[in-house]
């Protein structure tokens, strides 16, 4: 069971990495984009942790759409639309409540991800953010199958996330600006898989230090 | 970084008030969502144009925006795709009642924001139909790579299909007419140096004194390839040539389908430019190349064109689309017949082409 207050304190979490890493990530991507990326997530993050404040009263399905419309609205570039899809689909996946059951969670990642690849038509390996989401997904999938405590499953997502984001380093990137480098594009890290990562890492912490305390 | 801005943070919308004032003759500025739209919109049963794009590219695509040209445009954060809210805004302002056509450059943020807007805008009962321009040579293939990206040929498209607008083309028209002008041109760029968005503070791509970038986009991004640098000449050689070899580009581009009432995939193959055309020929500035060292990929430009048996029909020579204060050239070539030129020369009334 995931409670609202640890949906709130996922996404504050989130902004918190993503505007600690900012520089990181605009640096990968001024490798093999256009470097931007830090900037454009850390502003769509901060916009979400101060738009919380007004949803002290909105169930998590509301606060996922708020997530979805803030960061359709604000981030720009392609990470807006594709974000903004995970969050639109995700949230559209699940009923409107205080808290949600662990398969919720899972739908809102499968249907996430599933929007994420009818926008931006990636597939795994393209070098690009499915490549962190899919194993994350696949993770979740199997662990919730096995009833595994939602604090160990979320972690192993995280790691899977994390893996599936080392593993863009040597591919040639086929989709966004990267791929007009082709070969030049291998030896870097994905930014989008990278932010990705941060996103279920963050919600793996959320999780496991609300159930410890 | 040396630039002549105040805080960071407020550069955009500092620089769009200055814009704004500065040609309140021609239109007005919205903000939050942003977008520039013409001060006597929405003119009744006349299509409406919007294009927008990451800032930094001026006077695309803000200084387009007036008679004869753009009905609305919206700008990004500098480099940066703008967000479906501020097109979808802008469509409902300046729709006249007979719809509205958003012209896109080919990058993958653009054409995810520019779908999500068309896709709003329809939910509320306006037409609208999303033309790609993928006009860069130097992207070689389309199956690996995100495809050519839009560059000169959405500045001609912005002009050809406003004017046909003012003629009262209606929506399948200009479309079509669009469609036709992105088939007809080809451009391609390099740089000599990197630029900087005042948000990074540091170049956007390392590239040493000795060395240039071929095969570059517009939005500061590297190019295809890094080489010594060049002669003039040599470089007008490279972009010409990569212009007129240009094989029989193909590759699927994504369009709205009024009879599906969804997105699909259609396959198109672009013209070439040889013997016996006439064409367009642009000579733009990156932004911080000087109009005189254009006049020398000009020359050079024209000697090659004849001698491939081109003629010139019209010509161009200064900042059309830009990368902030990049040092660099693009030639772009418009294959162009008599309907193209007729609206080519129509009058045109905006910050960033008059006549």
């Amino acid at each position: 069971m995931i409670t609202k207050q640890e949906i709130i304190n996922w996404l504050e979490r989130a902004g918190e990495i993503y505007e600690k890493q900012r520089g990181y990530l605009t640096e990968l991507d001024k490798a093999i984009g256009d470097a931007d990326h830090g900037n454009n997530m850390n502003r769509g993050f901060q916009k979400v942790t101060e738009n919380l404040a007004d949803h002290s009263d909105s169930d998590i399905k509301n606060i996922l759409s708020m997530v979805a419309k803030t960061l359709i609205s604000s981030v720009g570039g392609a990470a807006g639309p594709l974000y903004g899809t995970l969050f639109l689909k995700g949230a559209g996946s699940i009923d409107a409540s205080d808290e949600i059951s662990d398969s919720d969670l899972l739908h809102f990642w499968e249907e996430g991800i599933k929007g994420v690849q009818a926008r931006g038509r990636a597939e795994a390996g393209d070098k690009t953010m499915i490549d962190s989401l899919l194993p994350a997904l696949e993770t979740l999938k199997q662990s919730i199958g096995n009833n595994e405590e939602i604090t160990k499953a979320l972690e192993k997502a995280a790691q899977s996330a994390k893996k599936g984001m080392e593993e863009t380093i040597p591919l040639i990137a086929k989709k966004g600006r990267a791929s007009y480098l082709g070969e030049r594009s291998k030896e870097h890290q994905d930014p989008g898989a990278t932010s990705s990562y941060y996103l279920v890492s963050a919600l793996a912490e959320a999780v496991s230090n609300n159930s410890s305390e | 970084m040396k630039k002549l801005i105040n805080k960071v943070d407020d550069v955009l919308n500092e620089q769009l008030k200055g814009f704004a004032s500065a040609h309140n003759d021609l239109l007005k500025v919205n903000f939050e969502p942003t977008f520039a739209y013409r001060k006597d919109a929405p003119i009744k049963n006349k299509v409406a144009l919007i294009s927008g794009g990451g800032s930094g590219h001026e006077p695309l695509h803000n200084g387009y925006v007036g008679s004869g040209m753009l009905d609305a445009a919206c700008p990004g954060e500098i480099f940066t795709s703008p967000t479906p809210d501020q097109m979808y805004e802008a469509a409902k302002k300046v729709d006249g009642g007979a719809g509205v056509l958003f012209i896109v450059k080919n990058y993958t943020g653009d054409v995810m924001n520019f779908e999500m807007a068309a896709d709003m805008a329809r939910e509320d009962g306006i037409d609208v139909r999303n033309v790609i321009i993928d006009d860069d040579v130097a992207v070689k293939d389309s199956l690996f790579t995100a495809g050519r990206r839009g560059m000169g040929v959405t500045v001609l498209a912005e002009k050809i299909c406003g004017a046909a607008a003012d003629a009262g083309y209606d929506l399948d028209q200009i479309e079509a007419l669009c469609r036709k002008v992105n088939r007809h041109g080809k451009s391609m760029g390099m740089a000599l140096t990197a630029c900087i968005t005042p948000a990074n503070g540091t170049p956007s791509f390392d590239l040493d004194e000795n060395k240039m970038e071929i095969g570059i986009g517009i939005h500061g991004e590297p190019g295809v390839e890094r080489m010594e640098l060049k002669s003039a000449n040599e470089i007008t050689q490279m972009l010409v040539s990569g212009i007129l070899d240009d094989e029989n580009y193909t590759r699927k581009l994504h369009e709205w389908s009024s009879d599906k009432n969804d997105w699909v995939d259609v396959k198109v193959t672009d013209e070439p430019i040889g013997n016996g055309d006439r064409v367009i020929a642009m000579v733009n500035s990156m932004g911080g190349t000087p109009i005189s060292e254009l006049y020398g990929v000009y020359s050079k430009m024209e000697e090659l064109l004849e001698a491939a048996g081109i003629e010139i029909a019209r010509s161009m020579v200064g900042h059309y689309i830009t990368s902030l204060e990049m040092q660099g050239v693009s030639i772009t070539l418009l294959k162009v017949d008599n309907e193209l030129l007729k609206f080519y020369d129509a009058p045109v009334h905006t910050p960033g082409w008059h006549q």
